[in-house]
This record gives structure tokens, C-alpha cells and sequence, in this order.
């Protein structure tokens, strides 16, 4: 009686299961992104990683929920000098959960930049920067830098007091810049006075061109997170550069530094023995 | 193992033309609807049901156990090798003779070359023009327009008016700007003005007269083309001071302390029919003198923050066309 209950279950779950990974393997068996996910999602870190190796997805989240929030308030801002303060207040004041997704791209700004700081100070402070990853740290100085151009693009949008000096100071800021300073305030106003264009080229920036260059940026960052594998703390047994056989296999999960780098080929093409 | 080859499996259904004569149909359905509902319309839905009907039962062949013709499946992939190794593409009878060494220019060579510059013509001709109207409409079509301040006879002689008025007054309060003006009575025989621009030669904040601006006494005047002019006495007995990073400056637009790097932006002015007409702006390094009597020393506008004299200047040397 137990045992046919067992069988009748376990050949549900057949079922189950063969429904469930029939569109999978379908999908897996034409492109191979089952495969790349998991590559992606379940590499192996050093064992004595912690709460501070997850600063960066933490920021990648923060970029996340700013774009997806910063979509949807687009729906409803108009970016021309007659309406935008009157399109913010009314997404503020008068729409299901407005000022909700507004507060949540406004704060979420300032979470953004901080965590890219905390992230970075990681990095910093636990070496990681340190070769073979002098390339991601570049990249990463120059999410930085694109970062704060976006948060300097959308001060601009709600168009506002605040707004409009603030960014009166940092165009002309940008034009004491010895030689092309000029040019470049020139270029950011789209002319010489603030005006009708400036809101426009503004808007354009902080929503297509800026968060185009970051989602790249990203991209470029996390292709070498993977290549090159997650550093191990300076603290560790195994963190770069110490003492130990990178041929031994790893057994015990502390992959550390030369584990994706064998995978990747690099090493065993020439790559010199550290 | 071997990857799965497109043409490994069977058709199912097997090819079939009808599916050619029920689109047929719906075309006609839908030209129809266009030239003629009464006849060409009738005449589609024939088609596409009677090609409809046929297809299904066709496509369900199998489904109700009737034979189907076997189907030689395609063989889209590379064959199996049955004994000899496969040839590859630079060998055997095929293949393009080696050229003689000293003329080697292999055709793949110059088709790759010809994609990669193809390629770089399309993307530059793509480009340019989107990268050239992203930049170059910035630095076109600027200039201050000549703006009317109004009647002479408003602007007291001796006394300061914070003037308020549109540069553009179509694009609205965006436009708004002040300016400090003081009649200073005749030299000469003409009529003398100092207008200083409020634009604060740090970063460009707006400047504001250090003593009394007597609000009670304002006054608008509402001319042609939506232009209003706002005018406050006041009496900037201590100059002017930049509320945002603290700016001084004394009475005659000079700088007297703090961040700025030259005296306060100036308007050249005109007399038409009787009314004050701005000009358009310039910069100063400092004034000497006071009122009518002034010596300016006059520079091309800058924007703020950018120094006009002493060694700095060689820092700018080149400006948008304003």
C-alpha cells in the first residue's frame, strides 16, 4: 500500500519534472544559455569570502533599481521648461504611488554613488585592484566618473530652484576648464545661456546616453569579474600572490585566484606562473 | 557525440502547397475589402476555406492513422564520415592554387578587408552627421538680441533700478534676467548708463545689491511682444555680495573679496526714440572711477569663473562664438 503510494508519487514527479525541463532543455538546446547562466551564477569564490564581497552586487542592484524606476517616471515627466516642475509635482502629489517611485530614483541616487564609493574602498583596501585586475579597476574608475555624470544630468530634471542653480554652478564649473572649458559649457547648455535646449539635452543624457554607456560599462566589468574569478581577502591562506601550488587541484572549494584563470587558458597559454 | 544537424528529424506534417492557397485567400479577403466587398471578398473566403479545410486535413494525415509518404529528410549539415577523412577547404582539386609567393593576395583577405571598409564608410556616414547635429547647433544661432528697457524718463538720474526682463520673451521665464542700472545723467551731450549684468563672475549665481531694494516702489511696464519690465529702486550702498559662495563686490561691479575672478559682467546700451535698449553683454576685468567718469576695461564676454587679464588668461584662449 505505502510502496504503490511511493510509486503513484515518484511517477507524478517524473512527470513533473519532464514538464518542467522539457522548455528548459528546449531553450538550453538552442542557444546554450541554461549552461551560460549557470556558468554566470554558480562559479566557485574562495572560501573566505564575506559580507564585503557583496558591495559591488549591491551597487549593480542600486543601478538596477534606478533604471527600472527612472523608465516608469519617464512615462509621466515632459521635459520642457513649461511643464516639468508641474510634471514632477504632479507624479509627487497626484499619482497611485508616485511619490514612491520618484523617492525611490530620488534616494536611490545618493545610494548608488555611496555604495560605488563603499564598493570601491573594498577594492581598494583589500588589494584587489592588484594584478590581473588593474583593467577592472579602470573600468570601474570610469563607472565612477559616468555615475556622477548621471547624477549631475538628472539634478537638472525636476527644474526647480535647487535645480536650475545648482546646475548653472556646475556647467560653469566645467567651463574654467582650461582651453575647451568653454566649449564644453557651451556644449552642455546647447548654447550659451541656459534655456529651452539645455532641459532637452539634459533629459536626453540622463535617461538614453549616459545609462547606455553604464549598462556597457557593467558589462565589460562583470565579463572580467568572471574571467578572471573573485580575489581572495588579504587575509586569506590563498590570497594572490602567496605561497602555494597553483597546480594542485581544488579540492576543497578555496579556489581562489588561479582557478578561473586555468579555466580561462590564459595560464596554461604562456601565462607565466605567478 | 554529435551535435544535432538541422534535417535529422522528419518533417511532420510533410510539405504541403495549401498552406500557399489559404494566404492566397486571405489576401484576396483582404484586397477585396478594398476594391470589392460584393464579388472579390466571396471569392477569397472560397479560397481560404476550401484550401483551409484541405491544409488541416493534409497536416492531420497522421494524426488519423492514414499513411503518410516518407519524406527523405534534408541534410543541411556536414555528412557523416564513412572512411576517408573529409578534405578540408584549402586542399584537393577545389581548392584555389597557392599563389606564388611574393603576389600573395588571397581572396579572403580581400574581403575581409572589403567588409571591415564597407563597413567603416556606413558606420562614418552614419556617424558623423548625428555626431555633427548633436555638437554643432550649440555653438550656432547665439547673440543677445536688443532688448527694450522702456521709456528714458523712468530711470531717474542717479538712482539704482533692479530691471528685470526677458531675454527671449517667447521661451518664457527661462529667460528671465536682472540687471542693475543707473542713469548717469549727460557726457558729453549723450545720455550716460551703468548696467551691470547680475551674473556673479564666480560660477554665475545671481548677485544681489547690499542695501535697501525698495519693493513697495516697484513698478511693471508691460511693452510689445509679451516684454514686461520690472523696476525696484534700490540703494546697493555696500555694493553687491553672491549669496552662493559669498562673492563681494562694490558699487561699480569691482571685485572686493572672496572667489570671483573679475569685476561684474556690463550691457552696452542704445538710445532709440527715446527708449533705453540693451545691448549685448561684455566683461570687465576692473573700473576705475565712478559713474559717468568710469574707465572700463572692456573684454569680450567670457563666461564666469574664466579670467580675462593676467597670466590666467593664456588658460582661455579661444571662445565660443557668442
Amino acid at each position: 500500500m505505502a510502496t504503490a503510494a511511493r510509486n503513484k508519487k515518484s511517477a507524478r514527479r517524473r512527470q513533473l519534472e519532464a514538464a518542467i525541463n522539457y522548455p528548459i532543455d528546449w531553450l538550453e538546446e538552442r542557444s546554450g544559455l541554461i549552461g551560460g547562466l549557470r556558468y554566470f551564477l554558480f562559479r566557485k569564490v574562495p572560501g573566505d569570502t564575506g559580507w564585503w564581497h557583496t558591495l559591488g552586487s549591491a551597487t549593480l542592484t542600486a543601478f538596477l533599481v534606478q533604471a527600472l524606476t527612472g523608465v516608469i517616471l519617464a512615462m509621466y515627466y515632459k521635459p520642457d521648461p513649461q511643464n516639468a516642475y508641474q510634471s514632477i509635482q504632479h507624479i509627487t502629489n497626484d499619482l497611485t504611488l508616485g511619490w514612491l517611485v520618484r523617492g525611490m530614483h530620488k534616494w536611490g541616487a545618493s545610494v548608488f554613488i555611496i555604495l560605488m564609493f563603499f564598493h570601491m574602498a573594498r577594492v581598494f583596501l583589500f588589494g584587489a585592484y592588484k594584478y590581473p585586475r588593474e583593467l577592472n579597476w579602470i573600468i570601474g574608475v570610469t563607472l565612477l566618473a559616468v555615475g556622477m555624470l548621471e547624477g549631475f544630468t538628472g539634478y537638472l530634471l525636476p527644474w526647480d530652484q535647487t535645480a536650475y542653480w545648482a546646475t548653472v554652478v556646475g556647467i560653469n564649473l566645467n567651463g574654467t576648464a582650461p582651453f575647451l572649458g568653454p566649449f564644453l559649457a557651451d556644449f552642455l547648455r546647447g548654447g550659451g545661456e541656459i534655456g529651452t535646449e539645455t532641459l532637452a539635452r539634459f533629459y536626453s543624457m540622463h535617461m538614453l546616453l549616459i545609462p547606455g554607456l553604464i549598462f556597457a560599462l557593467i558589462g565589460l566589468h562583470l565579463y572580467l569579474v568572471i574571467r578572471l574569478g573573485v580575489s581572495s581577502p588579504p587575509w586569506s591562506r590563498e590570497a594572490a600572490g602567496s605561497d602555494y601550488d597553483a597546480d594542485e587541484p581544488a579540492t576543497n572549494g578555496r579556489s581562489g585566484l588561479t582557478q578561473p584563470a586555468a579555466r580561462s587558458g590564459w595560464r596554461r597559454n604562456g601565462g607565466d606562473d605567478v | 557525440m554529435t551535435e544535432p544537424q538541422h534535417g535529422d528529424r522528419r518533417h511532420s506534417p510533410g510539405p504541403s502547397l495549401y498552406p500557399i492557397g489559404f494566404a492566397a485567400g486571405v489576401a484576396c479577403i483582404l484586397v477585396g475589402l478594398i476594391i470589392n466587398p460584393m464579388v472579390i471578398v466571396p471569392i477569397g473566403v472560397v479560397i481560404a476555406v476550401v484550401c483551409g479545410f484541405l491544409w488541416a486535413r493534409d497536416a492531420t494525415k497522421e494524426f488519423r492513422g492514414e499513411p503518410v509518404a516518407a519524406i527523405e529528410p534534408e541534410r543541411g549539415g556536414p555528412r557523416e564520415s564513412t572512411d576517408a577523412p573529409a578534405i578540408p577547404p584549402d586542399r584537393g582539386e577545389a581548392a584555389m592554387p597557392e599563389p606564388d609567393p611574393g603576389e600573395r593576395f588571397p581572396r579572403n583577405r580581400f574581403l575581409e578587408g572589403a567588409t571591415l571598409g564597407f563597413g567603416a564608410v556606413i558606420g562614418g556616414l552614419v556617424t558623423v552627421p548625428a555626431v555633427g547635429f548633436m555638437i554643432v547647433p550649440a555653438f550656432k544661432g547665439q547673440g543677445y538680441p536688443k532688448v527694450d528697457l522702456g521709456p528714458l524718463d523712468n530711470f531717474t538720474p542717479g538712482q539704482w533700478f533692479v530691471t528685470k526682463f526677458f531675454m527671449h520673451p517667447e521661451a518664457g521665464e527661462v529667460s528671465h534676467r536682472t540687471a542693475y542700472i543707473r542713469n548717469n545723467g549727460q557726457l558729453n551731450g549723450k545720455p550716460s548708463f551703468t548696467i551691470i549684468s547680475n551674473r556673479c563672475a564666480h560660477l554665475g549665481c545671481p548677485v544681489q545689491p547690499n542695501g535697501p531694494v525698495q519693493d513697495n516702489q516697484k513698478k511693471d511696464i508691460n511693452l510689445p511682444k509679451g516684454q514686461r519690465i520690472t523696476m525696484i529702486p534700490a540703494i546697493p550702498a555696500g555694493g553687491y555680495g553672491c549669496p552662493c559662495h559669498g562673492g563681494q563686490y562694490d558699487v561699480e561691479g569691482n571685485r572686493v573679496s572672496g572667489p570671483p575672478v573679475r569685476a561684474l559682467d556690463r550691457y552696452d546700451f542704445a538710445i532709440v526714440d527715446g527708449h533705453l535698449i540693451l545691448g549685448t553683454p561684455y566683461s570687465v576685468s576692473h573700473v576705475k572711477g565712478e559713474g559717468k567718469d568710469a574707465l572700463i576695461y572692456k573684454y569680450k564676454l567670457t563666461g564666469p569663473g574664466e579670467h580675462v587679464d593676467g597670466w590666467e588668461q593664456i588658460l582661455y584662449p579661444l571662445q565660443p562664438p557668442h
